[in-house]
């Protein structure tokens, strides 16, 4: 007789434990019973993010940026997985070439994103990028893996912490993306992810008063309803503009200028 | 204790003295008596056939009447930007530099005019409009028109282009002065513009169409269209226009945000602010006095990134207040020609109701309030620079933006402690921090989630600076290389 394979409960990922939805619920998603998060489960994954952003973006950059290469490779090590999971290995390949190449923007982004002020006066002035703070991300559904990927990167290796709302169709490229990121050395509470239904997810994320910015870029026909809760706090509303480039993760940054009176 | 006082807490002796007047000829401005909008390079009649009158705040006296735009007028305006952004975005980017240069030069040798025209009509002292809006707005100028060439080098890796017209919403605390921040950028990078002033200061806006004319700027390339809120939501509803640009208030932002939603068009927001004014025990406490005072009664505190919220570590509470309240009584409160005024006239009827109010409420819930003595004017609307003692964080003047000269104090002990409270508001536009130790200015700086923190100064602004609010107070940035961000796209 063959062996019976064991097969792996999908669940959700908030603060960097893989809980079941608070409510019980699942969904039969790509023949898994995927977790079916629900409001309450939204509000704890931002304030798992929110709990982690102060560790996150006070982290230097040179240490997000290992800790990212670090995520490259814990996906390296799971490729069969990761590729049963989307279009197959040269979309996983994509995917982890992708976290390297933000990997190596961490310790660059001040230099090309900053600048230093010439202000007409004895001042010196100089403007630093710094991470919005709590990001959600609304996953794009295709491609499964590799489109999940480009939107979180450029957020995460700013500094910024992350709550995914997982695409409905492809849930499991997102699990298996959470797992890699619990084994490699992303703290806690900085990637969250959850699965279930988008429509019943995206608006709570949306109107959270203690969400900073939403890509919008994996909403489809949701985007103006989405835009409009948005603005009861101002929160930034990002798009994907470019296929990878530091201005993608300029989105997610903030800008600071600082002046200060030079003089004897 | 209080025998040892008593003497030091007494006012300066400058308090009592009366002063010559020391006025700035208002015949050098002349305004029409009515203006019709500027669209298409000619004044024209508004279809609304709707007029209000601009008054001056500092004495109730008629300025001018003004047009009301309404939703067609706008239509108009947009039509003839979108028609001027044909040629325009295809001018060599070298000549399109000249006209903004040509702008700034304009604006300098017309600076007298202007200055006092924007005194007139918004109230603000003569030596702030004539030394900060004035030199600033040229400089704003200045600063685009060499950048309208050289766009290829701003952002690596990226092919800037125009956006086509861009609908901007300006405030009436920095008339000219936030037209400068908006057209200069937006027209450098190739696009063409519909301004509306604020209602209740349109006249240096209107004389700025005449400064259009004599640095011959393409009919079209600007348009202004004037009006109350009505006609800034129109010019956000238009067909036709491809960004948007609003500095105002917290509320209208989030609705313009809401408006646009789904429509893809870039928008930037530069709204409220309560800044946190931190002052340590090691500054140095006289140069800390000084700007305390410029943070929060310059433009009689109509100022979105104003320091309104002093948090002062709380052992040297007691003698700071005491030093700010001698310094708050040489302040001298009147006519905005005078120039010799520190504070000038509060903008609107409206604005000094809000404040009263605000005030009011601060008293009820059990603020201490201190007015230095001193006579208010008996026409137009006034008020006496404010600081509120005993504040606690739940108050609403330590919560709400109160856009008046009225300072809410309140202290803290530890570093940690100072950041906490000073980050504990919905806004985020800027922050000051007081202190001879360098690192603790860093320290602070990188922790205070504000878009501009002032390090032993503050009100500071430069065209080469950016500016921007965090969180509710905005995104996007105005001035320096990252201010044309807001008028490309990329290709």
């Amino acid at each position: 007789m063959s062996r019976l394979p064991v097969r792996k409960t999908y669940k959700l990922f908030i603060g960097g434990a893989f809980p079941r939805s608070e409510s019980g619920r699942t969904l039969e998603l790509e023949g898994y019973n995927v977790a079916r998060a629900s409001r309450k489960d939204a509000r704890e994954a931002v304030v798992a993010a929110r709990k982690a952003f102060a560790g996150w973006s006070g982290a230097t950059a040179y240490n997000r940026g290992q800790v990212l290469y670090r995520l490259a490779e814990t996906m390296e090590t799971r490729v069969a997985a990761f590729a049963a999971a989307c279009s197959g290995r040269r979309e996983v390949a994509r995917a982890i070439d992708r976290v390297v190449w933000y990997a190596g923007w961490a310790d660059k982004l001040a230099q090309v994103l900053g600048s230093a002020n010439p202000v007409a006066g004895p001042y010196f002035n100089f403007t630093l990028p710094e991470p919005t703070g709590v990001v959600a991300i609304v996953a794009p559904a295709e491609p499964a893996l590799d489109g999940l990927v480009a939107r979180l990167a450029p957020a995460v290796v700013g500094g910024n912490a992350v709550v995914v709302v997982a695409s409905d169709a492809h849930p499991l490229a997102a699990i298996e993306l959470a797992e890699a990121v619990a084994t490699s050395d992303v703290p806690a509470g900085v990637v969250n992810v959850l699965t279930g239904l988008r429509p019943e997810l995206a608006p709570v994320l949306a109107a959270h008063m203690d969400v900073n910015a939403i890509d919008v870029t994996g909403a489809d026909g949701d985007v103006a309803a989405l835009e409009a809760l948005a603005a009861e706090n101002v929160k930034r509303v990002v798009r994907a503009r470019e296929d990878r480039s530091p201005w993608e993760i300029a989105a997610f940054m903030e800008l600071k200028t600082v002046w200060h009176p030079i003089g004897r | 204790m209080g025998a040892v006082e008593k003497p030091r807490d007494a006012l300066p002796v400058t308090a009592g003295w009366e002063y010559a007047s020391s006025l700035e000829g208002r015949e050098i401005v002349s305004f029409e008596e009515r203006y019709g909008l500027f669209i298409g390079g000619d004044h024209v009649t508004p279809r609304s056939r709707s007029w209000f009158t601009t008054v001056s705040p500092s004495t109730e006296e008629p300025l001018a009447e003004v047009a009301q735009a309404g939703p067609r007028d706008v239509a108009l305006a947009v039509e003839a930007a979108q028609e001027a952004f044909e040629r325009w975005s295809t001018w060599r980017p070298a000549e399109r530099a000249k006209v903004l240069f040509r702008i700034a030069r304009v604006l300098q040798e017309r600076a007298r005019e202007l200055a006092v025209a924007e005194s007139l009509d918004g109230g603000k002292p003569i030596k702030e409009s004539r030394d900060v809006d004035l030199p600033l707005a040229a400089a704003h100028f200045f600063y685009y028109a060499g950048w309208a060439d050289k766009l290829e080098y701003a952002f690596p890796g990226r092919r800037p282009r125009p956006l086509g017209v861009a609908a901007q919403i300006v405030p009436w605390n920095f008339p000219l002065l936030m037209l400068a921040w908006k057209i200069a950028p937006a027209l450098a990078c190739g696009n063409t513009v519909v301004l509306k002033p604020a209602e209740t200061t349109p006249l240096t806006a209107l004389l700025f169409a005449d400064v259009c004319r004599q640095a011959e700027v393409p009919p079209g390339v600007v348009n202004i269209v004037t009006g109350d809120g009505s006609t800034g939501a129109h010019l956000v509803r238009a067909d036709g226009i491809a960004k948007v640009a609003f500095t105002g208030s917290t509320e209208v932002g989030k609705a313009i945000q809401r408006e646009l939603a789904g429509r893809d068009i870039p928008l930037t927001l530069e709204l409220g602010g309560k800044a946190a004014n931190i002052v340590f025990d090691d500054c140095a406490l006289d140069q800390a006095v000084e700007g305390i005072v410029n943070g929060i009664y310059f433009n009689q505190g109509h100022v979105c990134c104003a320091g309104s919220r002093l948090l002062v570590q709380e052992s040297i509470h007691d003698q700071l207040v005491r030093k700010l309240k001698r310094r708050m009584a040489t302040l001298r409160v009147g006519d905005p020609l005078d120039k010799n005024t520190d504070v000038g006239a509060i903008n609107s009827k409206a604005q000094l109701d809000r404040i009263t109010e605000l005030v009011q409420s601060g008293t009820d819930e059990g603020a201490e309030l201190y007015q230095p003595p001193c006579r208010l004017p008996e026409k137009g609307w006034w008020f006496a620079p404010t600081v509120f003692t005993n504040v606690a964080q739940s108050h609403r003047i330590a919560q709400e933006e109160i856009f008046g000269p009225v300072l809410s104090v309140l202290t803290f002990r530890t570093p940690d402690e100072a950041v906490e409270k000073a980050n504990n508001t919905m806004y985020g536009l800027s922050a000051g921090v007081w202190t001879e130790k360098g690192s603790r200015i860093l320290w602070m700086a990188d922790r205070l989630r504000s878009g501009v923190v002032w390090g032993n100064t503050f009100n500071r602004f430069d065209p080469a600076s950016p500016f921007g609010g965090y969180k509710e107070s905005g995104f996007g940035r105005e001035g320096g290389r990252h201010g044309l961000e807001a008028y490309l796209r990329f290709e």
